[in-house]
């Protein structure tokens, strides 16, 4: 970088700032609502001066809502482990049926290819809505309504896709000549694939990886339709707490809280792989 | 050791022939040289000879075993590519023992293997590193021992100096035909550069749009290019091309260069009255006293150094440009009014229409004339 001077600094730092405010802002506000009753939040004007209570996070954990109305049973531990695992099942499965295709995909120019990588990716186009109603209809007939299984198949409508495209832009990127100079040495092309394509590949995986489970954990529609409570994840739980006698803001922002740190620490976590995963191409060996 | 035969290959991407009906034959430990410009078809040649290319026609075989349909991991040849294609993830260690781990020797053997030709490279050092971590000699010497651990009967080497720096390549110039002959493997060497092909190979195929145009010796080729092309891709400076019509009279052909006849001693009648292209290597011109047989007029115009070599570049009277070479530290004219003279028995005469060399009297005698 050139030499800056100390006015573009300032105003450099100011527009972070303001950045950083306008996209942290909620979450941090979400987080002290989940520290307040109805009550406080509800004050007007509000204020951060409050005397916290751990009440929402111990009916969450108890799965005893108090209302107005008396005691209302919510099952939002029982959601989370839902979304926890539809996530990371869909993610497993999407991963294990989507990285072979994409290098296939990548690596083998075959008749159809290109016209059938985009109908996988056309998936991502159409809104669920358009297929919500036929797909519920299938899966009544084959008796996968409610099921995780069900459930996980459907996902793959958003992690499949996702995963295909980014890995293979990432196998693209690998030098054939790489993969030819260890075919020479006396390799088979499973043994290529695994030790060469998939290591190379590694950080665009985890990247696409990362994506599909957001994704996945952020899917709200196709749950909402296709299981009912027992099987359904936080982001339709979360409706829970719109009760007759009003909406519980403490507890829906500690659910909220409870439920975004698992993408957020993921996300923190594997920043670095994200960053040089999306960037496809600005990464050569 | 082992031969190679390629047997009318051909190879076509979308529309366009890469190699036309290709055919080739290098024999139990030579060293051939794929020669030509980019674009010639030389690397196609080479993975299809790998075996990460299929043919569309044609056979390849392999000490007499037709491997068309094998794959390459079980064609047991060895390669190193222009660009290394080491793998990144790899340390220069477990690269070069790749070719090692797929025959499932022991921990020991390939340790042993890798070091051995590790240090014949003088990379030893360095076997710990990344790719990454390797300078580009390095890299490219990696790539080489990669190439070379599993002692393949046949050796592809496709422009393994192209990416090094100057110094680097001179170095393994030198070096490299040492260490083949001492591996005694059959190679198959590619490369743009002529002297390196000169340098390292028993034989040059010079391949252009496909097509094999010329094999042979290096001096084959140098003291008798098939074609203008050819002519022009080997040798620096460049050899000098003038339209001539050779007229004959009395004892032989003769071209007139400025109204001074030069006989042409190796062609007999059959080109005079043809419009053809004489061709002078810039060292078989040398520079006389105005008084000297058959002295040309000249001027001199500018001088360069290359390398060992003086450079000349000098015109004459009717305005054609000529090279003159000479041993860099000889003393030369100054600039201005010269006169060069050429020695006829060491001209080339090429068919103006087709380019191709017109044939000889007497090649042989000729060749040994040179070589002296």
């Amino acid at each position: 970088m050139e030499t800056t001077s100390p006015i573009e600094r300032l105003l450099r730092a100011v527009a972070l700032t303001l950045v950083v405010v306008f996209f942290m802002f909620p979450i941090f506000w979400i987080f002290l609502m989940s520290f307040q009753t109805n009550e406080t939040i509800l004050t007007i004007p509000p204020s951060i001066v409050f005397s916290p209570t751990l009440s929402n996070y111990a009916a969450l954990i108890t799965g005893k809502l108090q209302t107005a109305a008396g005691t209302l049973d919510i099952a939002f531990m029982r959601n989370l482990g839902n979304s926890i695992f539809l996530s990371v099942a869909s993610v497993a499965v999407a991963l294990v049926l989507g990285v072979p295709a994409a290098y296939a995909f990548a690596r083998h120019k075959f008749k159809g290819s290109e016209d059938i990588a985009f109908t996988l990716l056309s998936f991502r186009f159409a809104p669920p809505l358009l297929v919500l109603l036929p797909l519920t209809q299938y899966f009544q007939w084959l008796g996968l309504s409610n099921t995780y299984f069900g459930l996980i198949w459907v996902y793959q409508l958003i992690c499949l896709p996702l995963i295909l495209w980014i890995v293979r832009g990432y196998f693209e990127d690998i030098s054939a000549d790489v993969e030819y100079a260890y075919r020479i040495a006396g390799h088979s092309w499973f043994a290529t694939f695994r030790k060469i394509a998939l290591p190379l590949a590694g950080p665009g995986i985890a990247a696409a990886g990362l994506l599909a489970f957001i994704f996945a954990w952020n899917n709200f529609v196709f749950a909402l339709v296709l299981a009912s409570a027992d099987k359904q994840p936080v982001t339709v739980g979360a409706l829970a707490f719109v009760t007759s006698s009003g909406i519980q803001y403490g507890q829906i922002a500690s659910a909220i809280v409870l439920s975004v740190t698992p993408t957020l620490a993921l996300a923190l976590y594997a920043q670095r792989y994200l960053v040089e995963g999306l960037s496809l191409g600005a990464v050569k060996g | 050791m082992t031969t190679l035969q390629l047997k009318n290959i051909v190879k076509r991407y979308k529309s366009q022939t890469v190699l036309d009906d290709l055919s080739l034959d290098v024999a139990d430990g030579e060293r051939l040289v794929l020669f030509g410009p980019s674009g010639a078809g030389k690397t196609v040649l080479l993975r299809l000879v790998a075996g990460v290319i299929e043919p569309d026609e044609g056979r390849v075989l392999i000490g007499g075993e037709d491997m068309t349909d094998v794959d390459a991991e079980h064609r047991g040849v060895g390669m190193a590519f222009q660009n290394f294609a080491l793998f990144p993830h790899m340390s220069a260690f477990d690269n070069i023992a790749s070719p090692l781990t797929a025959t499932r020797s022991s921990k020991d053997a390939i340790a042993a293997g890798v070091h051995k030709v590790a240090k014949l490279l003088k990379i030893d050092h360095v076997l710990s590193h990344h790719p990454k971590a390797l300078s580009n000699g390095q890299k490219q010497r990696t790539a080489l021992a990669r190439a070379l651990v599993g002692s393949p009967p046949l050796l592809l080497l496709d422009d393994p100096l192209r990416n090094v720096d100057a110094k680097l390549r001179f170095e393994m110039r030198l070096e490299l035909p040492r260490l083949l002959a001492a591996e005694g493997a059959t190679v198959v060497y590619v490369t743009q550069d002529y002297k390196e092909a000169m340098a390292l190979g028993d034989r040059i195929a010079v391949m252009s749009q496909g097509r094999i145009r010329q094999i042979g010796t290096p001096q084959e080729i140098y003291n008798a290019p098939a074609d203008i092309e050819i002519a022009r891709l080997f040798g620096d400076p460049t050899i000098n091309l003038l339209d001539v019509v050779p007229q004959k009279s009395g004892d032989g052909v003769f071209v007139e260069l400025s109204n001074v006849r030069v006989r042409l001693a190796d062609y007999d009648g059959d080109a005079s009255g043809k419009s053809c292209v004489l061709g002078l290597r810039p060292e078989t011109i040398v520079f006389v006293d105005a008084s000297a047989p058959g002295a040309i007029p000249v001027t001199v115009e500018a001088e360069t150094p290359l390398n060992e070599k003086t450079v000349t570049l000098a015109m004459t009277a009717r305005g054609r440009e000529i090279l003159v070479s000479r041993p860099a530290g000889t003393p030369g004219p100054a600039a201005g009014p010269a006169h060069i003279a050429v020695n006829g028995a060491q001209a080339f005469l090429f068919d103006k229409a087709s380019g191709r060399l017109l044939p000889r009297a007497d090649i042989a005698s000729k060749r040994n004339g040179e070589a002296a």
